[in-house]
């Protein structure tokens, strides 16, 4: 079974700030980890492997840099890493994001099961998995959970909802995003840091993967940051003191003046 | 900070996974296995699966092969967390070094790969209800019955007993030579006749199992039997020359947990409208208790790559040393940092009350302070003979 992981490289947002002027992350001298939702994708990827044998392969798009997110996942477990990288692929947004990362796995070549994280800590989207899945057209199911059963036709799976979860069944292949209920991420092991140390980590630039650069980066991104700025604190709810009688008339007079009621 | 001390490249990296490990996994959970007094099993899992149980166990073994020293910077780094857990990985390592330095090339292949991946856990049996600093006190012996030998006695106080697989067990197999008398056996959980008795309950490292090992004419054969008949006490001898750095590390590793929670704790507290760390009688305090878990680092590092480095027959008077020096230094910082938590301090929900407990053990195990002093004045003695004849 071929598992391919998508991952991003994210500023750890413990210490992220933001440039007025551009309304982006600034990205300088901040420390660099795997998106935590992404964790959970290696963790399932390997998983998977280690359930019914198989490959995974590990893809991030990014600059140069993002090579160390890779030699992560390899300590991990990961078979193989891909980087996606060329200046034409700077600068773009979930729709940009989706289309090189597709053609990227397409390059790849054969596929059963492609993870995403839920969604990133920077951009927290969520559109870049079901994107890469649309442009791939293959089916996808969002926010999984568990894993219930897999094979080479079909997979199982609990996908998580808000008042409790529903059971999907699809065929194979198909793009799943996770949540962090799914597992508990390993930590990497001294062996594996070893392996991951002298990994050769593949780089594919737009030709390799055939991209028309006016989809890809900056020229693809039909989003556009307009401002961005931190929304007002909430100010304070209001209080009614006195008589239980009194403070429940009084608050249903209000609830009603204000048309909840 | 600490000091630089030329680590290499995967001396830092075994640190960095031990320290994610005690950090992610130990810390939510030493409280709970503390009070329980619980095995802990789902660390022990995490240590296997990073690759830590076998850091000093050559590579050929399936270990990481990286020495004394290795096995220093894991136990220190995981014991600035808990001195508990730690011991479950430090204690195999004491059972398994007889292997390592006794062993023939069967015997090191049959047991030291399940060791090494963490598969197994091993412990080392030679104390006796009254056989503890004078280890030639012992009475349970090992006859020679044809290809097997016959055991009969009782071990008291072994670390990891009953959760450990591999035993590495020393008994008198010629009563009458004393210490040539003794001979080791490596010993397998589950054969007949070897039973587990009472579990020690203490003051401190609770997560860790104390227990008594029985044997009741437990049948071993003899290619169990570790080096030559009447060479067990100079095994145990060479295997505490190489284990004690491994008490000397968790006791360092106690003493920087206790100066990291002291120095945060006297930054938050105020009294008297400002931080008690701002108070020159606190300051003073961790100015001496840094120098000494500096100090303590500085002498067991040197003591583990001498070991490693093998120029020297034997390192007794050097692992005695570290041993003491950390340990002592373990239990004064760990007090210390109560008498900086004030009654906090001496409060179960404070970290400290529980370093200073887990610290008391490393003066009193794998000899005492006082023992550690003995064998660091006769060394010195003999050395001071040998130059001056």
């Amino acid at each position: 079974m071929n598992i391919i992981v998508c991952i991003k490289q994210v500023p750890n947002t413990i210490s992220v700030q933001i440039d007025s002027g551009t309304g982006r992350l600034k990205r300088d001298g901040v420390e660099s980890i795997i998106n935590p939702f992404d964790e959970y994708a290696i963790e399932e990827g390997l998983r998977i492997k280690e359930r019914v044998c198989g490959k995974v392969t590990v893809v991030t798009m990014g600059p140069p840099q993002a090579e160390t997110a890779l030699r992560e996942a390899i300590a991990k477990g990961a078979d193989e890493a891909v980087l996606v990288s060329d200046r034409a692929f700077g600068g773009a947004d979930t729709l940009a994001t989706s289309y090189t990362l597709s053609l990227a796995i397409k390059a790849i070549g054969s596929y059963d099961i492609i993870i995403c994280g839920k969604q990133a800590s920077d951009g927290d989207t969520a559109q870049v998995g079901p994107g890469i899945a649309e442009m791939l057209n293959i089916p996808h199911v969002a926010y999984v959970k568990k894993i219930e059963s897999i094979d080479n036709k079909s997979i199982k799976v609990e996908r998580m909802m808000e008042d409790g979860y529903d059971l999907i069944e699809s065929q194979v292949p198909v793009l799943l995003t996770v949540v962090k209920e799914i597992n508990n991420p390993r930590i990497a092991s001294l062996k594996g840091k070893m392996i991951a140390k002298k990994a050769v980590i593949k780089i594919l630039d737009a030709v390799a993967i055939g991209a028309d650069i006016k989809k890809t980066g900056l020229n693809g991104s039909p989003t556009q940051v307009m401002k961005i700025f931190t929304p007002p604190q909430r100010a304070g709810g209001e209080k009614f003191t006195g008589e239980a009688r009194d403070v429940a008339a009084a608050l249903v007079k209000r609830l009603s003046d204000i048309g909840i009621v | 900070m600490v000091m630089n001390y030329m680590l290499s490249e995967e001396e830092k990296m075994m640190i960095e996974t031990a320290r994610t490990i005690a950090v992610e996994k130990m810390k939510p959970v030493r409280k709970h296995y503390d009070e329980k007094e619980e095995f802990p099993w789902d660390i022990v899992k995490e240590f296997a699966q990073a690759d830590l149980c076998g850091v000093y166990i050559p590579e050929e073994y399936g270990g990481f092969g990286k020495g004394i020293m290795g096995l220093v910077l894991v136990v220190e780094e995981l014991c600035k967390v808990d001195g508990a857990i730690a011991l479950s990985l430090a204690a195999t390592a004491l059972g398994t070094l007889p292997i390592l330095i006794a062993g023939n090339e069967e015997q090191k292949k049959k047991y030291l790969p399940d060791i090494a991946s963490g598969k197994k856990l091993a412990a080392f049996g030679l104390t006796e209800t009254n056989a503890g600093s004078d280890a030639t006190g012992m009475i349970t012996t090992a006859v020679k019955d044809g290809d097997y030998y016959i055991l009969n006695g009782t071990k008291c106080f072994i670390t990891n007993g009953g959760d450990a697989e591999t035993y590495t067990i020393f008994a008198k197999t010629n009563p009458a030579r004393g210490a040539r008398g003794i001979s080791c056996f490596i010993m397998e959980k589950g054969i007949p006749g070897f039973e587990f008795g009472k579990k020690e309950k203490k003051m401190g490292i609770k997560a860790s199992s104390t227990r008594e090992l029985v044997f009741n004419n437990c049948r071993v054969h003899k290619d169990q039997l570790l080096g030559k008949e009447g060479h067990g006490l100079m095994i145990a001898q060479a295997t505490l020359d190489n284990s004690r750095p491994g008490v000397a590390a968790q006791a360092l590793g106690i003493a920087a947990g206790a100066l990291d929670e002291a120095v945060a704790y006297a930054r938050k507290r105020v009294q008297f409208g400002q931080a008690i760390a701002s108070f020159q009688g606190i300051q003073h305090m961790l100015a001496d208790m840094a120098t000494e878990v500096e100090a303590a680092r500085a002498l067991l590092y040197a003591s583990a790559r001498m070991i490693d480095s093998g120029t020297e027959k034997r390192t007794s008077k050097e692992s005695a040393m570290a041993k003491l020096f950390c340990s002592e230094v373990a239990m004064k910082v760990t007090t210390n940092a109560v008498q900086i938590f004030g009654g906090y301090g001496y409060s179960r929900e404070y970290p400290v009350e529980k370093m200073m407990r887990d610290a008391k053990i490393t003066t009193l195990y794998e000899g005492t302070s006082q023992i550690q002093k003995n064998e660091i004045a006769l060394n010195l003695i003999k050395e001071f003979a040998t130059k001056s004849k």
